[in-house]
């Protein structure tokens, strides 16, 4: 087996094999702690330019199938895994893991010590990395390579991952409402779960503006997930103003709730390696439960979490919180018709838990609607 | 909402004795439970008839009753302490049932008491089959199609609409007892027959085959807040057709994607609401098909389990524990995370490494058993490995089972073996991974196995790719690093590869030593590294980053008992733990090694440092290295965990590792025949005459010197195994054909067999000085029964001052001449009023935590703290052993074994026989405490096998050697108003001394003419209340048998040595005549 090396920004370098594409790759090095899903992961577009370390340490077990993805494409920069499978057993399979990441081009590395590795990003924080297989490169020229990338912080990529014209996905029965969901990365599953509940989602491109926006007379505007850094996002953040000051029922979720944070004025901060995987621990601090939930997100909004606050748009409040580390993962405005999360109701991969999110957002509508 | 204040004091119903599917699993999670309560200040009663565990040690509980589980018992105990409070979800089954009585009797009314973590409807509705389907139904999974039957001919009915194979489910039974897989109408009669038999309520289910399906196991918690989470997901190797205490299993699932296994916990979710457990943990159960995916839901325990464990060692998420905490009150997010500490216990542990769980069975010790592996649990032990990979895991576990025939092997296998193991794997049994691997390596590809076993082909792959690097390695050349290293990534062990190299095991640790190719030890932390660890649980794997801390305070490794077998369980945990206890106290860090899964020692809060490893030279040595890497080692405690660890003494002082305690050459000195023969002699100290014999001629020519009955036996073995009395030269040449492959390096003693002696047992602690004699046990059976089989009193019965002051004195010249330091145990004999030694092992005995009980005294610690050199005269001055004197017992103690007959059946589908040898059977052990031998023996024979008559009818039938002292007691079961039957020659005996009887047919003899039935026939009609069958010397003779297994599989006493006959009169005279007693230990010991 060839020689591959993972290397990160702080000179610390890890040698493995090479596994699916050879060559090189760039980007943030963040881990992932699900121990299913890694094809939802693959597909999902908030994994945008990053370098995913799995820390589960079989991958490629189950192969890959059409259903399961997330979007048209893998979109990880890298793929760091310990044991990829050498044979795919399920009866939905329809290729190998490594063929696939072959044929889209995705460089991986396997035979690393990825629990050193998580330790590593969990200590020093997230940072640049790269993967260099079938190179002749010396140790200090990687380095030098991956010094040269672009860092995550400050970073603009919504670009890359929406939609270029709208797509409608048509509601489950009967439709009862009609929404943009403005895509910053949308996963398949979130308008999947709104079409479930009779809405109609018209995916909409993430430069589309308020008007274009209203043009679909919609019941409600969502925010969707996504890759970056949500300080980069003036303009869709002043879209979301727009919208909040003409009371259109508003749902975000990840990036889109930092979006609506920021909106709201709060500010968002990098975590030090962030929330990857499908077992969070987040509570509902109105009714105090607990949900399990999947999370992506290396950004966070930062609110107070103890007592309400006061926005241009009226009172709001954290909602939800991560019971991990207190970070906010919930906001919600009590005089206007907006929430958000920080985490993924649609789950895809991880837990349904927090899939009454979607009702509530239906709720709002209707409230609306009735109102 | 935390703490409920209404709660100051709970009764903890622990799991009774150690059976099949009952195993010391619970005493882990009742050990917990009682650490939890206490620690709130709650005031703990616990009942628990085990004296082995480590739950029923007086620390752990303000009162603890060791006394019968059974709902008349506790009703006394509920009266006498008035808890507020009773939980009995942690003690497996027995509690539960135990409870449900409770509820039934109406003691939880009369007296006011709640019952925690689960309610009797909750019980019922994830226990009861049909509501259990109706809430599968309403939350939207499937069953399998299924009728309930109560009788035989609902069950025919039935069938003919499900077809054959047809699965049979006794209801309300544990370890899937009475169950299994019907081919056709005979074995359908018997197997449906058996299970309405066993089901307290005569209900079996009979279901539609899903046998080849995926098998999945999900332990599920809920708080009273209706916080969900799932802790580990469970996927078993073996599929459906196996049960899963038998099956390899491996956590987390490797072959589900996210979509499916969301669907298996969606269900799970609903299924514990739906249910209503209220607080607390269960597990789900669930086929899956691997053609199209259909889920069909099995079945669901709602209480914590043998899974539980697993899954808590597995994870580092102590599902007991919590289910505590949250029976008293607490939320799931209330509760800390031990290990992360930041974190709370609301979330789902995540894992970056695999677990394997493998069975240990003990089909050696019932040769006539069947070896097929069905829906009914018949292994008795289990080992866990933990690697960074499945391999890596599988291969650790493999050989974690101290079994050669366990670990992959690679010989030349030929085409014709090959057809033959694919022909027989179709059939699982103890070993068909290894006939899968061996069936690979010599070509049988993925598809042909998978068609033969139904085994994921994920898994047959692991095995392929590990076929695949022997062939590597096998290979002429140089043991390059790379190819050391990939080996030994993936699970290789050093033995291993010097088999495939054609060298030492030693040259290859060497070889690998100098290329610098060591473990590294990876923390179980819950979270995949995404926080801090501060449990220092560790298991190996070959990777670039270790994780053991440095430390300063000096360090004590201690050796645990690996999985637990027949002759080596539960006690040896219990010496273990308490030396981790007591040298922590003692200011020492203690560093426990262990791979058995159930134990409280393998409970990361046992000891400062947990090493999940088997118990392996090499695996050993390794965290050794790592230990002496990390800070001082003072060294390594090889005396607690009984023959495993002493097996390992040598080799590990061979390579320089200080054993501390008695030494190996000490051990050796023992367990060696002639040496120890020699010491005896020295001390002017008798044993049985004997011989050592490496061949049959020598054999034979030792028999005859010493004159027949001879007690043969290999050398250097635990629980008797392969022991028998023979009577003749045929006897014996049959015995040396079998035994030479049992050791092949040891060879075989032949012992003069002394008849009708008393069987003494003797727990003691030397320091070199001074002797503590602990306990003399008397053995109710005589000698020829195995010590482990035998039941036994303390303080000893027959055996008169004198003769108790010449023990001593030999007890202590023994341990002087071995050079002990720590526990010796010796048995001896009385004989003709000589007393003889029968050995001596000097290190923790199965009897030390029921001896520490009887008198109160901690052996275990004592043994510890003066392995590390303290002494007897100090531990007095400390308190930890009594000031002056011997163990002194308080009232009398009865031990009685827990055999498990009823799990086994001979291939043509009838029970083993029951009767009780040289070699040892018994799985667990009971006791009994009162100030009486017959109360003792009363409440013993009660909590081994259920109540004792105490009027009707009972059956005698003794053999020739037995009939003279058999008269007594029977003179006695008359004068206790019992009817008496028996067999022509029996009770043509018993009537000539007096007592009468009427005579009933033997089986042999068939109905009589005017259609009198056999004593089969009687006892399968259920007229007999008690069997007296003692067996005519060795092996199964026809009638005798039939009665055995006849009065087993009804569940009716069955007592096979006149020894045990009159203990049954003295018991049932006590029973006859006043209630039983109960009295905590604490009282006992005040």
């Amino acid at each position: 087996m060839a020689s591959a090396y993972l290397v990160l920004d702080d000179g610390r370098i890890f040698e493995g094999f090479s596994w699916a594409a050879t060559g090189k790759t760039f980007g943030e090095a963040v881990f992932q702690t699900g121990m299913t899903g890694y094809q939802e992961t693959l597909t999902d577009p908030s994994y945008h330019k990053q370098v995913v370390v799995m820390t589960a340490p079989h991958i490629g077990n189950t192969g890959v199938n059409e259903t399961d993805n997330e979007s048209a494409k893998i979109w990880v920069a890298g793929f760091v895994v310990r044991n990829p499978s050498s044979v795919t057993s399920n009866w939905r399979a329809q290729n190998d893991l490594e063929a696939e990441l072959i044929s889209q081009g995705i460089v991986g590395i396997q035979g690393v010590d990825t629990r050193a590795i998580t330790r590593h990003l969990r200590d020093r924080g997230a940072m640049r990395v790269g993967i260099f297989s079938g190179l002749e490169l010396t140790r200090e020229e990687m380095v030098v390579e991956v010094r040269k990338t672009e860092a995550m912080t400050g970073s603009y990529l919504v670009r890359d991952v929406s939609t270029p014209t709208t797509v409608v996905i048509p509601a489950i029965g009967t439709k009862k409402f009609t929404i943009a969901a403005i895509d910053l990365g949308i996963k398949g599953a979130t308008p999947r779960a709104l079409a479930e509940r009779g809405v109609e989602v018209h995916v909409m491109p993430f430069n589309s503006s308020y008007a274009e926006i209203m043009a679909i007379n919609p019941d409600g505007v969502f925010l969707s997930n996504g890759p970056g850094d949500p300080s980069t996002m003036t303009d869709v953040i002043d879209v979301v103003r727009e919208l909040l000051v003409a009371e259109v029922p508003l749902f975000g979720i990840c990036f889109g709730h930092q979006i609506l944070g920021r909106a709201l004025g709060f500010e968002t901060y990098k975590l030090q390696f962030g929330h990857r995987g499908i077992n969070q621990p987040v509570m509902d601090k109105n009714t105090g439960k607990v949900e399990i939930t999947a999370h992506n997100h290396g950004f966070a909004v930062k609110a107070p979490i103890d007592a309400e606050f006061a926005t241009v748009f009226g009172r709001g409040e954290v909602t939800h919180t991560c019971l991990n580390d207190g970070v906010v993962e919930g906001l919600q405005l009590l005089d206007r018709p907006a929430f958000s999360v920080q985490y993924h109701p649609e789950a895809a991969a991880g837990p349904h838990d927090a899939a009454y999110l979607f009702d509530r957002f239906v709720d709002l509508m209707s409230k609306k609607v009735n109102a | 909402m935390p703490l409920d204040t209404t709660i100051k004091s709970v009764l903890v119903i622990g799991s009774g004795p150690i059976v099949i599917g009952q195993a010391c699993e619970f005493d882990y999670s009742g050990t917990q439970a009682c650490r939890v309560l206490r620690a709130e200040g709650i005031r703990v009663i616990l009942i628990n008839s085990n004296p082995a565990t480590i739950m029923t040690d007086p620390e752990f509980a303000d009162a603890t009753y060791v006394e019968p589980i059974t709902p008349e018992i506790i009703e006394q105990i509920i009266a006498h302490e008035k808890p507020d409070a009773v939980l009995a979800t942690l003690g497996g089954q027995t509690a539960l049932n135990a409870a449900i009585g409770l509820y039934e009797r109406g003691t939880l009314k009369k007296y006011g008491v709640r019952l925690i973590g689960a309610d009797v409807e909750a019980i019922h509705r994830g226990e009861n089959r049909e509501l259990f389907r109706g809430i599968v139904e309403k939350v939207g999974g499937e069953s399998a199609r299924s009728k309930i039957c109560h009788t035989m001919e609902e069950i025919m009915e039935a069938v003919v609409h499900l077809n054959y194979p047809v699965v049979v489910r006794p209801s309300f039974t544990m370890g899937g007892l009475g169950s299994g897989i019907a081919f056709n109408e005979a074995e359908l009669r018997q197997i449906a027959g058996a299970g309405l038999r066993h089901s307290p309520t005569s209900e079996v289910l009979l279901e539609e085959s899903i046998i080849g399906w995926k098998e999945y196991e999900l332990e599920v918690m809920r708080d009273h807040k209706d916080n969900v989470v799932i802790v580990c997901s469970i996927e078993n190797l073996d599929p459906m057709g196996v049960h899963t205490g038998d099956s390899i299993t491996v956590a987390p699932a490797m072959t589900l994607t996210d979509v499916e296994y969301q669907k298996l916990r969606d269900l799970s979710m609903n299924i514990i609401r739906e249910v209503g457990v209220e607080t607390g943990g269960c597990n789900i159960q669930f086929a899956v098909n691997p053609d199209n995916g259909r889920i069909i839901v099995i079945e669901m325990n709602p209480r914590v389990s043998r899974s539980s464990a697993l899954a808590s060692k597995a994870t580092g998420f102590p599902i007991a524990k919590i289910a505590t905490k949250l029976a008293i009150g607490y939320t799931l997010d209330e509760i800390q995370n031990d290990i992360t500490k930041v974190t709370p216990a609301s979330f789902e542990p995540t894992l970056d490494y695999v677990v394997v769980k493998v069975p240990r069975f003990a089909f050696e010790k019932f040769a006539d058993a069947d070896p097929r592996l069905t829906t009914t649990m018949k292994s008795v032990g289990e080992a866990m490995a933990i690697g960074r990979s499945f391999s890596e895991a599988l291969m650790k576990s493999l050989r974690s089972l101290e079994r050669k025939e366990a670990i992959f092997s690679w010989p030349v296998v030929t085409q014709t073996e090959m057809l033959s193991l694919l022909q027989s794997m179709k059939i699982p049994t103890e070993y068909r991974l290894q006939q899968v691997q061996k069936a690979m390596w010599a070509g049988a590809s993925v598809e042909q196995v998978y068609e033969a076993t139904k085994i994921d082909r994920w898994y047959l792959r692991q095995i392929e790719i590990i076929n695949e690097q022997a062939l590597v390695i096998s290979q002429p050349g140089e043991l390059s690093k790379e190819l050391l290293r990939t080996a030994k990534a993936q699970g290789f062990s050093d033995s291993q590869i010097a088999i495939l190299r054609g060298v030492s095991e030693d040259e290859v640790r060497r070889a690998r030593h100098h290329l610098d190719i060591r473990p590294v030890y990876k923390t179980v932390d819950t979270c995949a590294a995404e926080f801090e660890a501060f449990t220092p649980y560790y298991y190996s794997s070959y990777e670039e980053e270790t994780e053991v801390r440095t430390r300063t305070t000096p360090a004590v490794i201690i050796l645990g008992s690996g999985p637990n077998r027949i002759g080596q369980g539960i006690e040896f945990d219990y010496s273990c733990v308490h030396a981790s206890f007591t040298l922590r106290e003692a200011g020492y860090e203690t560093i426990m090694v262990n791979c058995n899964p159930e134990t409280v020692s393998t409970d990361y809060d046992t000891s400062n440092r947990l090493y999940f490893e088997p118990l392996t030279l090499e695996d050993v040595l390794e965290v050794v290295h790592a230990e002496t890497q990390a800070g001082p080692v003072l060294g390594v405690i090889t005396q607690l965990g009984g023959q495993t660890p002493l097996g390992l003494a040598a080799g590990l002082k061979a390579n320089g590792v200080t054993i501390l305690g008695t030494s190996p050459d000490a051990i050796n000195l023992a367990e060696e025949r002639g040496a120890f023969g020699n010491i005896l002699a020295e001390q002017g100290l008798k044993a049985p005459q004997f011989g050592m014999a490496s061949s049959q001629l020598e054999a034979t020519t030792i028999a005859h010197e010493i004159g027949y009955p001879v007690l043969v036996r290999p050398s250097f073995v635990l629980g008797g195994r392969g022991m028998e009395i023979v009577y003749d030269d045929a006897a014996l040449g049959g015995f040396i054909t079998r035994a030479t492959d049992i050791t092949p390096d040891h060879p075989v003693l032949v012992d003069r067999f002394l008849d009708n002696a008393v069987e003494i047992d003797v727990d003691a602690l030397f320091d070199g000085h001074e002797l503590f004699l602990g306990g003399v046990m008397e053995h109710i059976e005589e000698a020829g029964i195995h010590s482990g089989d035998s039941a036994c009193v303390l303080p000893s019965m027959t055996v008169t001052d004198e003769q108790r002051a010449e023990i001593r004195i030999a007890t202590e010249k023994i341990a002087r001449g071995v050079d002990v330091r720590g526990l010796i145990n010796i048995q001896f004999a009385i004989a003709d009023d000589t007393l003889y030694v029968l050995e001596a092992n000097p290190r923790a005995s199965r009897t030390v935590p029921f001896v520490s009980k009887a008198t109160g005294v901690p052996l275990a610690k004592a043994a510890a703290r003066i392995s590390v050199g303290s002494t007897i005269a100090e531990l007095r001055a400390e308190g930890l052993l009594p000031t002056s004197g011997d163990g002194v017992a308080q009232g009398v103690s009865v031990k009685e074994a827990v055999l498990p007959w009823n799990r086994f059946r001979r291939t043509d589908g009838r029970g083993v026989d029951a009767v009780l040898g040289p070699e040892m059977r018994s799985t667990g052990e009971v006791m009994g405490i009162s100030p009486t031998f017959g109360e003792s023996y009363a409440k013993s024979q009660i909590a081994a096998f259920g109540p004792l008559p105490k009027s009707g009818t009972v059956f005698i039938s003794l053999a020739d050697k037995d009939k003279g002292t058999g008269i007594e007691p029977a003179m006695g079961f008359s004068d206790l108003g019992f009817h008496i039957l028996a067999t022509e020659g029996t009770a043509i005996y018993l009537r000539k001394h007096g007592i009468e009887c009427t005579t009933v047919r033997k089986n042999s003899e068939g109905t009589g003419a005017m259609g009198e039935k056999t004593i089969v026939d009687i006892i399968n009609s259920g007229e007999i209340n008690l069997v007296i069958n003692t067996p005519v010397g060795r092996g199964t003779r026809a009638d005798g048998w039939a009665i055995r297994t006849a009065a087993v599989q009804r569940s009716i006493p069955c007592i096979t040595t006149t020894a045990g006959f009159s203990a049954a009169v003295d018991a049932i005279s006590f029973l006859q005549s006043s209630p039983l007693s109960i009295k905590s230990l604490q009282e006992w010991l005040a």
